[in-house]
């Protein structure tokens, strides 16, 4: 039932991989953006071709940003000896929005999980052992939901940091804070006494 | 024979809805806080009743059905419609008008998730526990003794959940880790490489934590039936002598600390790899436990005594959980399912039942094909007639 035509199908069928669109709202997005050619789509393009030249992952801690090492990471303000381990970008920002957390970051990329084939080499584990053995990293914090998967990393990554550098301690969030969820979910208050909170693995 | 003065559930079921839920396109029921005995010819639409109640507990409800077969459908349609249960109980706040609101269904036919609503918040189902808990039997129980131990497990493990909630968790921590753990050793077998050793400690880690709480979880269960049942040793029904024969409930049965078991349980894990690679499934661990009955007066095994004195011991476990939340005040209120319990009871145990229930002043749901089945319950509780989808009460005689 290709009604629309091949370029709209086309568009429509790009839209329904982002997350959170099935192939009914991608049919709705796109109509919404062919119905506002000059405030919305044109626009849009602009801003998606811009991003897609200038913004890549910081080649230190996985970020994106235009600049590589990325703004935080080159931020001299910013408390190098403490590093926040997340599972993805959306958790990092969610950080920087509670604006109480001052050291730097390592964004992991996903979380272990064998039955989704994922395993440490798909992760970027090697880079986080490196830059804490390279720098004078003192405490590793490890901000991962409290799922199976999210728990199994930051026992896996505790094991590894503590094998690979004694001198650093390794903590996690408080308990009972993100119960299977995201942290982009929790509000500001939450975070910031979620990272006071934080105590040993 | 009431034992007890009668007491009024605390929080009953006030209202209960269903839309376009199994044979019901929407019904409606006012209840009175008192049991509610259905009554009605086979296919009318009575299990499908308990069933939507049951959905108010977090779970997959007494048919542990998938979510799409429970919407309505009619004779040759795949998906069942969007369905809904919603249901009205005393609001615990002063200030609030009296009713809260307790709803769950699919929001759209096709929904993998049902959605959860207390007091018009969509919340994680879990959250349901801190309103109300269902403890349940049905006519697919009564092989419970005779057959293998995953349904026995599943049974008690529901008993367990109405008592700690957390329970549910713990189990499904339980198994996401072993199974992950499982796929880490057979791929690394089938690939003729090492396990990645740090990766398998972390996964039996969050297995030995969560079996651990689970035993001991069990454990805690079975001592307190227990002392329910030994605390009611006047009533008509059989004693029952229960226990659990797993290695790690019995040691969380002989005392041993959470600690002890957890750190045993990691050691276990971790020393069985091998084997339990080879085996395809992990050959120790509380996924093994079971559940022992034994019928105190005959000295018997709950698997060699009759259908219905087999029944009389699943319906004493059951009333004696029923019986523990109803006086945990601090506790939500507990409502029992009793599916055609009385077909196999005679009339002595049917009354003696019936008494409890009023005495517990539990809000129980019975069901029963003959209106004379409950002719002891007359006037003590609702009667309600089902028939094709529909729900009439009775004339209270
Ligand atoms: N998803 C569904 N849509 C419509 N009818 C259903 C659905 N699931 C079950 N039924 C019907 O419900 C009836 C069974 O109701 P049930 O509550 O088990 O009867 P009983 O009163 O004997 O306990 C059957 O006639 C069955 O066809
Ligand atoms: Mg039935
Ligand atoms: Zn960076």
């Amino acid at each position: 039932m290709a009604a629309a035509g091949p370029e709209i199908e086309r568009l429509i069928a790009l839209l329904a991989k982002l997350p959170g669109l099935g192939p009914r709202s991608a049919r709705r997005a796109a109509l919404a953006l062919l119905k506002r050619r000059e405030q919305l789509l044109l626009p849009l393009t602009e801003a998606m071709a811009d991003a897609g030249a200038r913004v890549r992952p910081c080649q230190t801690c996985g970020a994106l940003d235009t600049c590589d090492p990325c703004a935080v990471c080159s931020d001299g303000s910013r408390d190098g000896r403490l590093i926040c381990v997340v599972e993805e970008v959306g958790a990092l920002w969610a950080l920087e929005r509670g604006g109480s957390f001052r050291g730097r970051y390592h964004v992991l990329g996903g979380l272990l999980s064998a039955l989704d084939g994922v395993g440490p080499e798909a992760l970027r584990v090697e880079e986080l052992i490196a830059r804490v053995v390279d720098t004078d990293v003192r405490e590793v914090i490890l901000a991962l939901p409290a799922t199976v998967d999210g728990q199994t990393t930051a026992h896996y990554l505790a094991d590894r940091l503590s094998g690979a550098a004694n001198a650093i301690s390794v903590t996690m969030l408080a308990r009972g804070v993100p119960v299977g969820g995201e942290l982009d979910w929790l509000d500001d208050g939450t975070i910031a006494q979620a990272l006071r909170a934080r105590r040993p693995v | 024979m009431s034992l007890e003065a009668h007491v009024a559930p605390r929080r009953p079921l006030r209202r209960l809805t269903v839309t376009d839920f199994r044979s019901y396109e929407r019904a409606s029921l006012s209840l009175d806080g008192r049991a509610v005995y259905l009554y009605g010819p086979n296919g009318a639409g009575k299990t499908n009743l308990l069933e939507a109640v049951s959905l108010l507990a977090p779970g997959r409800g007494l048919r542990h059905a998938p979510l799409v077969e429970i919407g309505r459908r009619m004779p040759g349609e795949a998906v069942g419609r969007a369905w809904s249960v919603a249901a009205v109980l005393d609001d615990p706040d002063e200030g609030g008008d009296g009713d809260y609101r307790i709803g769950t269904g699919l929001e759209s036919p096709g929904s993998v998730r049902r959605t959860v609503r207390l007091q018009g918040q969509t919340v994680p189902p879990a959250r349901l526990s801190d309103q109300i808990r269902l403890v349940w039997l049905t006519p697919q129980q009564d092989r419970l003794f005779l057959e293998g131990p995953s349904d026995r497990r599943r049974f008690f493990d529901r008993l367990v959940h109405a008592a700690e909630p957390g329970h549910a968790s713990a189990a499904s921590t339980y198994e996401k880790a072993l199974r992950e753990r499982m796929r880490l050793l057979t791929e690394a077998r089938d690939a003729g490489r090492a396990v990645d050793g740090a990766w398998l400690t972390a996964l039996e880690a969050q297995a030995a934590t969560s079996g651990a709480a689970l035993s001991m979880a069990r454990a805690r269960t079975i001592l307190a039936l227990q002392a329910e049942i030994e605390g009611r040793a006047d009533r008509p029904f059989p004693q029952a002598d229960l226990s659990l024969t797993g290695e790690w409930e019995q040691m969380a049965l002989s005392g041993a600390p959470e600690a002890d078991l957890e750190a045993k349980l990691a050691r276990a894990l971790a020393v069985g790899r091998e084997r339990d690679a080879g085996a395809g499934r992990a050959l120790s661990g509380p996924h093994r436990g079971d559940l022992a009955v034994q019928h105190r007066e005959k000295d018997r095994p709950a698997a060699e005594c009759s259908t219905g004195e087999q029944k009389a011991l699943l319906l004493n476990l059951v009333l004696a959980q029923a019986a523990r939340l109803s006086r945990a005040v601090s506790a939500p209120n507990p409502v029992l399912l009793l599916d055609e319990v009385a077909a196999h009871l005679d009339a002595m145990r049917r009354a003696a039942l019936f008494d409890e229930i009023e005495a517990l002043g539990l809000q129980a749901f019975l069901t029963g094909t003959d209106e004379a089945l409950f002719s002891d319950l007359k006037g003590r509780a609702q009667g309600v007639h089902v028939d094709a989808g529909s729900l009439t009460i009775a004339e209270d005689r």
